[in-house]
């Protein structure tokens, strides 16, 4: 075990953890944000910069400070560690800087996207970005691309986080697509028009931060904002059928994987449960999906609100025998 | 006349043959290594011989070896790391070409040194020429007896392997060279783990430049006491400098650390001057990645004394008034060069070799580029003066390997130095549009 110091929040975790995961242990706004470290995903991370912190002693043994910034996701904890995130003026100046770096080649559209409401960038520049931009000259564009009847790929919201790509290593038997050029000039692609065409493809939806990969049966059918997450789960022969469906009126209007408050993914699903199964009789229902995040989802929300027991002391009778029966959902449920 | 300690035979007909190299004292270090010392004891000429990393770090050579992880039944490897394509660098490829029996002696008594059975060159692809230089030389090394099973009877095993890149500066790291040469794509890894723990296969290896390992069979020979007592405080030994720029006779010049920097430009024995009786303007020491400076202040560091080549003295003043050795790439430009078109030719090399992986070089290398591009050619503002300053230091440190850094430094230092330069291009657009327009304090020079 190895106890760290967190922006002042002591915390012990096992040898080997990252910085970022011990932050995680400790929860809330000191958590440093992640747009290309994906926790199921081995080896991703380390890519996108947006976790850097500040080591202010490297260990018990060795107190010195490390001399640059470093990426919480990949880098391990050392017993004594002392890591500034939220108090150190750098590292917010550094974030900053990133937002920046990630918008400049990003179109700025969201009113026109897809992903907007559940997007990583969005809430990143939102939380940590400033609201003008020193770029002027023309943003990298790309055409749309259809790798396959189900996903569109647009490169010019991607901000090459890899993900996509160690999804299908790691969760598929074959990977068809890749990084393709460098610098500024590299695309997500697959490599002379293949199509991406096997059970589990669907899952690169779920892990794309921006709405670099989109499910085409949803495509603009609605925003999400609009639509109830509802858990759900069927008896699936290739997945753990554990998906939440999200409604608008009586429709599913379509299926994703479940995901934990920082976004990742709890459980693969297969394309079957997630393109295929869009009738509410396919589905066992188990009740509102609850978002931990701050998110316009949340808004309009069919969950019930968290009540303490101090505030269900002061409801009328009748209101507190029906929170008995229907009890609310507690955080992180 | 300084000592010349790697290319005193460069010169002599057919020493890229073995014969010829075996007359003039060739691979006496295998000989001597592997029959009268321990691994452990080249380790330690190594480290007392004050070798620092050829390459641009300037890590101590005899350190990194001693990094190195020696876990049981786990095979280690040396990768000598070929791939120079630094802008204004071209010593390793010269050292190659002619003396590749040279660097093969370096191979074989390094890797005896780290106990490595299979080492590696990784070579830079567009060097395809010299590829054939050192396969050939291999050959002649299998055939005498120098590689392969049981070496010269000492029961020591070395299999080399020469393996050509793909034509990208980005493999000149040495972990995306050895993510390249497993066959991947080049993109640097994530820090820790080191090399020296989990490098190539996931295996503890050690990568080195070619003229470090070259120093090695020079080291075992003399002996590192001997070679130490070349050279200035902790700039121990001889440094091959590839001089290219605005020079009467710029070329590949193996110098004693400690020569004065205004020797090695004026001097017949060396450079010989500046091109044309013209004056100098400025310097980019140590290739294209280490910050410019004006001539003032490569002469004479910031407090009057005489700038030496040597590790520390160049590096004097930290980069408020100095610069770094860097990989020796030595680039002399005369008072008609433009810094600005200068700075914006390098920063769009860095744009084009920067591998995407992470966000703030992806992004900021091409945005350096674009603006240094626009200052250039007459559509520039003041703000982008800062704009750029704040770029780079946007990019500086905070990107997985140091071709971050490498693409921010010459643009800083750049805009440090000359920022008369840059203002004036940005208040005389039109002038300083024009092909050939170069500042000048007395008025313009087309």
């Amino acid at each position: 075990m190895a106890k760290i110091t967190f922006d002042g929040v002591e915390v012990e975790v096992p040898d080997g953890t990252t910085i970022l995961n011990a932050a995680r242990q400790i929860g809330g706004s000191i958590v440093p944000p992640a747009m290309c470290y994906y926790t199921p995903l081995k080896g991703s991370g380390g890519k996108c910069r947006a976790c850097l912190v500040r080591v202010a002693a490297g260990s018990a043994k060795d107190p010195r400070p490390m001399p640059k910034l470093v990426a919480s996701c990949v880098t391990p904890v050392q017993d004594g560690m002392v890591v500034e995130n939220t108090t150190s003026e750098q590292v917010l100046n550094v974030r900053k800087g990133i937002v920046e770096m990630l918008l400049i080649n990003h179109p700025l559209d969201c009113p026109v996207c897809d992903q907007a409401g559940e997007c990583d960038l969005q809430n990143f520049a939102f939380e940590h970005g400033v609201s003008t931009t020193r770029y002027q000259e023309e943003r990298r564009t790309f055409e749309k691309i259809d790798i396959g009847p189900l996903i569109q790929l647009h490169m010019t919201r991607c901000i090459l986080c890899y993900r996509c790509v160690y999804t299908a290593n790691q969760i598929t038997d074959n990977r068809v697509h890749g990084v393709l050029g460098r610098g500024d000039a590299a695309e997500i692609g697959t490599y002379i028009e293949n199509i991406i065409d096997n059970d589990f493809s669907g899952n690169v939806i779920d892990v794309c931060p921006v709405g670099a990969l989109t499910d085409k049966t949803f495509r603009f059918k609605q925003r999400v904002w609009f639509t109830k997450p509802v858990n759900a789960h069927r008896d699936c022969p290739k997945c753990s059928g554990n998906v939440v469906l999200w409604y608008k009126g009586k429709d599913v209007l379509r299926t994703t994987a479940r995901k934990d408050q920082y976004g990742e993914v709890k459980e693969w699903i297969c394309n079957e449960c997630r393109f295929e199964k869009k009738e509410t009789s396919d589905w066992t229902i188990e009740g509102p999906a609850h978002i931990d995040r701050s998110s316009v989802i949340s808004a309009n929300h069919y969950e019930l609100p968290v009540l303490n027991q101090s505030v269900i002391a002061d409801l009328p009778e009748s209101t507190q025998r029906d929170l008995e029966k229907n009890p609310p959902l507690k955080l992180g449920n | 006349m300084g000592r010349k300690l790697l290319t005193e035979h460069i010169n002599v007909e057919g020493i890229d043959t073995l014969e010829v190299y075996r007359k003039h004292g060739g691979y006496r270090s295998v000989e001597k290594a592997l029959k009268t010392m321990t691994p452990d004891e080249v380790v330690e000429e190594v480290k007392k011989s004050g070798l620092r990393g050829r390459g641009g770090a300037g890590f101590p050579t005899g350190m990194k070896w001693s990094f190195l992880a020696k876990p049981e039944g786990v095979p280690r490897y040396l990768v000598c790391n070929a791939d120079e394509s630094e802008p204004g660098t071209f010593k390793d490829r010269q050292l190659m070409s002619k003396l590749p029996h040279l660097l093969i002696e370096g191979m074989i008594t390094s890797s005896y040194a780290l106990g490595a059975n299979t080492s590696y060159i990784y070579i830079r692809g567009e060097l395809l020429y010299v590829l054939r230089i050192l396969e050939k030389a291999i050959a002649e090394a299998y055939a005498a007896g120098f590689l392969g099973k049981n070496i010269l009877g000492s029961g020591y095993d070395l299999d080399l392997h020469v393996h050509p890149g793909g034509g990208a500066y980005i493999c000149g790291e040495e972990t995306a060279l050895l993510e390249s040469l497993e066959g991947k794509r080049g993109n640097p890894r994530n820090k820790p783990p080191f090399p020296a723990v989990q490098g190539l296969y996931a295996r503890p290896t050690v990568v080195n430049n070619v003229e470090s390992i070259a120093a090695v069979p020079v080291i075992v020979n003399e002996g590192g006491d001997e070679y130490a007592k070349i050279g200035v405080g902790r700039s121990t030994g001889t440094k091959l400098i590839s001089a290219c720029g605005h020079l009467n006779k710029p070329g590949i010049y193996e110098i004693e650390l400690g020569l004065p920097v205004e020797e090695f430009i004026y001097s017949d024995e060396y450079c010989g001057g500046i091109w044309k009786g013209r004056d100098l303007k400025a310097v980019v020491a140590g290739g294209s990645s280490v910050p410019i400076l004006p001539k003032e202040l490569i002469l004479k560091t910031a407090a009057g004394e005489n700038r030496l080549m040597t590790y520390e003295s160049l590096s004097d003043g930290g980069f408020v008034t100095g610069t770094m050795l860097g990989s020796g790439g030595f680039i002399a430009m005369d008072e008609t060069t433009c810094i600005v078109r200068n700075t914006w030719n390098f920063s769009r090399f860095y744009h084009h070799e920067s591998c995407g992986q992470c966000s703030p070089c992806r992004e900021g290398t091409g945005w350096m580029e674009k603006v240094l591009h626009r200052l250039e050619h007459g559509h520039g503002h003041m703000e982008d003066i800062d704009l750029l300053v704040s770029v780079a230091k946007q990019i500086e440190g905070n990107t997985i390997c140091p071709l971050g850094e490498a693409a921010a430094w010459p643009v800083a230092a750049a805009v440090r130095h000359f920022r008369h330069e840059f203002e004036w291009h940005a208040t005389h657009a039109k002038e300083a549009a024009q092909p050939g327009a170069v500042y000048r304090p007395s008025g313009v020079l087309v």
